[in-house]
């Protein structure tokens, strides 16, 4: 398990960064953690000659809260996700979620930018940007764009980012109500056999807003929004969980591997998102 | 003379036999300072490494070697071609059979050794095999060893004639090309007439599906040739250092005196480390080629692919019962998938290993047991895992059996086994296949078992828990586990007992220094177990001096007397028995010498602890060292100077440790996930030397134990692609999935045995599989699971809660 030789660049900046991307197109990439493309070049999976280290570029790393939304930048890691007090305060589900991802040494590596922009379906933040409706900022050679977290996955590693893009941040609304972060796993250290993540609002007896997205169960995150029509209005009673599961169901479409058939993963599926509404709902 | 300190400190000052020393590796291992074959550097080393094959059946067209030669750093390109001169691209097996080093026209499994590329260093040797190109024909794979024995495929050539017929293998008559042997043992025609004729009879099929040990450590080795004085040094994670020099010399040539064979610190082995693989061969070769040292180091999926499977056995059972439950009959037989080489690790005369331990912990009079091995498109192996020889398939095998008899007679499954136990007052008990079961007090440790975890309280809360379920009040099982293990292990007595002709017998030689500390070689070696902690503390108690001025010494082929490694829990039981034996030896002319000091006859003087005293004169004694340095510096009429011995113990019968496992499980039936909530574990390993480190070798063993039934597999798809090559898909357990253990134990000597001991590492394994899995088994029953196969990962038993109609 050794990668094919690759050059290292350690820019100082997001320009050089970016005038490296052009030059080399798709021979070039960036690391941020190394955790997901790290392993992917030594099993020779990815060819990356010009690999482009993010760690000395500036401004890529803080958290910024207030009153109504939440900045990430692309390099704060998972680790720090969990330890930020005030991140915590503002939306806990961040740190639910992240404590179940990987172990804590891949959690001081990886990063929140390498998670999201990686386009595994197998990774856990996606779906959790999705649930938050997060905004996801890129820059390239013609300047920087947003893109809705809900439109950026296409497909198995393919997301709307150019090759010459790099994600700078992403931007949260402030989380309402309950929240919940489930996930079923083999093992400590795999990825997410189903995982869903939920916030909803609660007004006296009945739900007025609701966001519910899945994990690893398609070759994207899935933002369901039937599932979430499914739930506002009601009183989040057994029968609308029993309607947001089928509308979810809808949604994915999960392949089988070594986790399961696909019968096992939408039954679990359905389980997950059960108990990830109950939960969300009783903080509501 | 007086003594300073009462008898009582004195033994303690030996830390011998019983007393839970710390582990004298530790301090190395707990600092990084651990030495491992990695670790060899050497001026001018080379790194050698192998193209791999991505299909699991094909002809080899062509192999170009031309590209990876201009690699920048590749020195050489080996194949099959260069090998066959040398005579080397074939080697035996230990089972046999013979294997492939380099693809010789075929391969015959994902990730075979096709080419080996020997380079500057292990980058260059990376892309040098990236730039080799193999022209393959793909060809049928079989993976089904069911089909195999219907199929027209060949998978060996080699080991059929002009007409297609099998020839006879190593062990005898084949009855089709990809059948390997037919292995039997008991008698056939009774126990089949006691079962026809039976009121009861339960039958059963299971699937032990295919393992890996994976060792933290990969397999690896360092060649080096020294041409000036034709001595050949091998560094290797060898699990049997001396079987492999004498393996290299028949197979090379090379006198055995000119090569040094050294395990340095082993990483883990459990069984994966005791075959000789073809990184092995090609490293000598390269290293005889350039004459620079060579070493060749496993990735972790070279290691899971390629390297040493365990288990793969497709048992049929059948046992018969009166309907009080006394078992009279047991009928097993075995289809055994040794992929494409027989390359099991077993005593040569065992092709099945000790399987025929199948009958357990049971009274049981008539018993037959017949094993078919047969080749597949899968890796070669067959290794015993952390156990003897098949010990853990023969444990799983009746343990389930009881169970799916329980189920048959309504019955309850600990009454089932205390009705069957073998007595105290039975042992030595020869059983129906043939051992001779050395001692054993069963009911004793089942009854302190039961009674530690309230066995009766646990079946009233899983009776309510069934109730609750039922009711709709809960979505969790409860199961409770149940295992009574026998196992056999200190392999063994030579004249049954030989790897290749080489009697499995093990020594310990011993030098005392004059100022009475002393340096102990013995013929095994550890990987972790601690030899170097225990195996002092057996000479401690025998010779006299403490523990810890005892150096202990393993692994290095041209200091250590010869033995057959460690491996089958075989240490303790042969080289532990060759150390108090070469004990006694240090002790006899001791005894000569200080009766010669204390100017009595030799009759008049006794040990006692740390010193020869005049019997019935305690007061006049001669301490150890004091005899130590008068062996060396006193001139003693009619005895030679110096104190050392060296002891080789051929073991009079094999070791059979026991005991009685019991684990509470709760399953949520709807997604499959398990929570071990107790789990406690009573041993019988005979006299205990070190309880610290027994109760370590516990724990891990039941973690791998865990691991094995709950999810640990090497799975193949039908085009026989390797679907578990890597640490996130195959199951390794951290201390997140580990539960807590409960140890406990009894102590049944070993009759035979010097100091009584009998060998502990691989009991928890052995045990724990089946009483992990009965666990998950026991907590369907009440719904109507008979059986189900492992491993239970949470899919399988999401399954099984579904086919039996849990989930609407
Ligand atoms: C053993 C193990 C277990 C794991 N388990 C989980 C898990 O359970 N759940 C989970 O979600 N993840 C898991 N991961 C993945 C881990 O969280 C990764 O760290 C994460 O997916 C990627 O983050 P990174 O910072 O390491 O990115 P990198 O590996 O550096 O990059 C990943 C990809 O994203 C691109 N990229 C990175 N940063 C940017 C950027 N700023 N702009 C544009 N492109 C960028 C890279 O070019 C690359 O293609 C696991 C990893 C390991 C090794």
């Amino acid at each position: 398990m050794i990668p094919a030789a690759f050059d290292y660049y350690r820019p100082k900046d997001m320009e050089a960064v970016l005038s490296i991307l052009v030059e080399h197109g798709d021979d070039a990439r960036v690391m941020a953690g190394g955790h997901s493309l790290i392993p992917m070049m030594k099993l020779r999976m990815a060819d990356v000659p010009h690999l482009i280290d993010l760690q000395d570029v500036p401004d890529l790393s803080d958290i910024v809260v207030s009153a109504d939304s939440i900045k990430i930048g692309a390099m704060v890691t998972q680790a720090e996700l969990i330890d930020n007090a005030e991140l915590t305060k503002a939306a806990p589900i961040l740190r639910e979620a992240a404590l179940q991802i990987a172990d804590p040494q891949v959690r001081y590596m990886g990063t929140i930018g390498g998670n999201v922009a990686n386009g595994d379906p197998g990774n856990d933040m996606p779906g959790l940007m999705q649930c938050l409706d997060a905004t996801f900022h890129l820059v390239g050679p013609d300047g920087t764009r947003d893109v809705a977290a809900r439109d950026f996955y296409e497909a198995a590693y393919m997301t709307d980012r150019e090759d010459d893009e790099v994600l700078t941040g992403v931007t949260i609304p402030t989380p309402q109500g309950g929240y919940a972060y489930e996930k079923q796993k083999r093992k400590i250290g795999d990825y997410a056999t189903a995982a869903a993540a939920v916030q909803i609002v609660k007004d006296g007896d009945t739900c007025t807003f609701a966001s519910v997205a899945m994990t690893n169960l398609s070759d994207t995150p899935i933002y369901s929004a039937d599932a979430v029509e499914a739930l506002v209005g009601t009183t989040v009673d057994d029968a609308a969980i029993k309607a947001a599961i089928a509308a979810m169901l809808e949604d994915i479409d999960p392949s089988e591997d070594n986790r399961g058939p696909i019968a096992f993963k939408n039954h679990v599926a359905g389980v997950i998102l059960r108990r990830t509404i109950e939960r969300a709902w009783s903080r509501a | 003379m007086k003594d300073e300190i009462s008898r009582e400190e004195r033994v303690d000052n030996l830390k011998g036999m019983g007393c839970s020393r710390k582990r004298v590796e530790d301090a190395r291992f707990t600092q990084g300072k651990g030495n491992y074959v990695d670790d060899v550097k050497l001026d001018g080393m080379l790194f050698g490494d192998f193209v791999r094959s991505p299909y699991a059946h094909a002809n080899i067209k062509s192999i170009d070697t031309e590209a990876a030669l201009k690699v920048p750093g590749v020195v050489a390109v080996l194949t099959a071609a260069d090998l066959e001169p040398l005579g080397l691209h074939w080697m035996p097996t230990l089972a046999g059979d013979k294997q492939m080093v380099l693809a010789d026209g075929k391969v015959l499994y994902q990730g075979q050794e096709v080419a080996y590329v020997i380079a500057e260093d292990r980058y260059a040797a990376a892309d040098g095999i990236e730039a080799v190109e193999v022209e393959y024909e793909e060809l049928q794979v079989v993976v089904d060893p069911f089909e195999a024995l219907k199929s027209d495929v060949i998978l060996r050539p080699d080991t059929v004639d002009e007409n297609g017929k099998a020839v006879d293998g190593a062990h005898g008559p084949r009855n089709h090309p990809n059948h390997i042997f037919t292995w039997e043992a008991g008698d056939k025609d009774p126990t089949e007439e006691v079962i026809a004729n039976a009121e009861i009879v339960a039958e059963e099929e299971m699937y032990y599906h295919r393992t890996h040990p994976c060792p933290l450590e990969t397999c690896g080795c360092v060649a080096s040739m020294d041409k000036v004085n034709g001595k050949l040094t091998l560094w290797g994670t060898f699990q049997a250092p001396h079987a492999i020099r004498t393996i290299v010399s028949l197979i090379s040539g090379i006198e055995e005196h000119n090569i040094r064979v050294i395990s340095p610190d082993i990483g883990g082995g459990f069984g994966n480390k005791v075959g000789a693989y073809p990184g092995y061969v090609c490293s000598v070769v390269a290293s005889i080629v350039t004459g620079k040292p060579v070493k060749w180091i496993e990735d972790r999926m070279d290691n899971l692919m390629t390297t040493a499977f365990a288990r793969d056995y497709w048992m049929k059972g059948k046992i018969s019962a009166t309907p009080e439950g006394k078992i009279t009959g047991l009928h097993c037989h075995v289809t055994a998938d040794h992929g494409g080489f027989d390359a099991c690790a077993d005593p040569t005369k065992f092709p099945a290993g000790f399987m025929n331990i199948c009958t357990g912990s049971y009274d049981i009079p008539t018993a037959y047991l017949a094993v078919d091995g047969v080749y597949t498109n899968k890796a070669p192996g067959g290794v015993s895992y952390r156990c003897s020889f098949r010990v853990t398939e023969a444990v799983y095998f009746i343990e389930r059996m009881i169970e799916v008899l329980a189920i048959k007679l309504d019955m309850d499954a600990a009454e089932l086994r205390r009705i069957n136990f073998i007595k105290k007052e039975q042992f030595p008990y020869k059983a129906a296949l043939g051992w001779e079961y050395d001692s054993g007090d069963y009911h004793t440790a089942w009854d302190k078992a039961l009674k530690t975890v309230d066995y009766d309280g646990l079946r009233a809360e899983q009776a309510q828990r069934v109730e609750d379920f039922k009711a709709g009040k809960t979505r969790k099982l409860m199961g409770v586990g149940l295992s009574f293990f026998t196992e056999i292990v200190g392999a063994g007595p030579v004249k049954n007992c030989d790897i290749l002709g080489m009697g499995m017998f093990d020594s310990c030689e011993i030098r005392i220094h004059p100022t009475g500390s002393a340096i102990a070689r013995l013929g095994t070696i550890s990987q972790g177990q601690g030899h170097a902690t225990t195996f002092a503390q057996i000479l401690a108690t025998e010779i006299g001096l403490s523990a810890d001025s005892i150096t202990i010494e393993e692994g290095d082929t041209d200091t250590a007397p010869y033995g057959l490694g460690t491996y089958g829990s075989r240490s303790t039981p042969v080289a532990g028995a060759a150390a108090a034996m070469v004990g006694r030896k240090i002790r006899a002319k001791a005894q000569m010498i200080a009766a010669y000091l204390l100017e009595v006859h030799d009759d008049d003087v006794e040990f006692d602890v740390d010193r020869f005293v005049v019997k019935g004169a305690p007061e006049r004694f001669k301490t150890m060292k004091d005899i130590a340095f008068a062996a060396y510096n006193q001139a003693i009429p009619g005895i030679e100077p110096g104190l050392e011995a060296v002891s080789y113990y051929d073991p009079p019968n094999m070791t059979y440790p026991f005991g009685a496992y019991v684990c509470v499980m709760d399953i949520d039936v709807d997604t499959g996930v398990t929570d071990i909530r107790r789990f406690y574990a009573l041993d019988d390993c005979g006299t205990r030397i070190n309880p610290m480190v027994i109760e370590g070798q516990i724990h891990g063993g039941l973690t791998e134990a865990l691991a094995v039934a709950l999810g640990q597999e090497i799975a193949y798809d039908e085009m026989g692609n390797c679907k578990t090559g890597t640490l996130m898909d195959f199951f390794l357990p951290t201390a997140w999935e580990v539960p807590n253990y409960e140890t406990d134990y009894t102590v049944t000597p070993s009759p035979h045995h010097p100091i009584g001991a009998k060998g502990v590492g691989e009991s928890p394994h052995v045990g724990g599989v089946p009483c992990f899995s009965n666990a998950v088994q026991d907590a369907f029953r009440a719904f109507g699971l008979t059986h189900t196969n492992m491993p239970h990962d949470h899919w399988r038993i999401w399954k099984t809660a579904n086919e039996l109609g849990l989930h609407d």
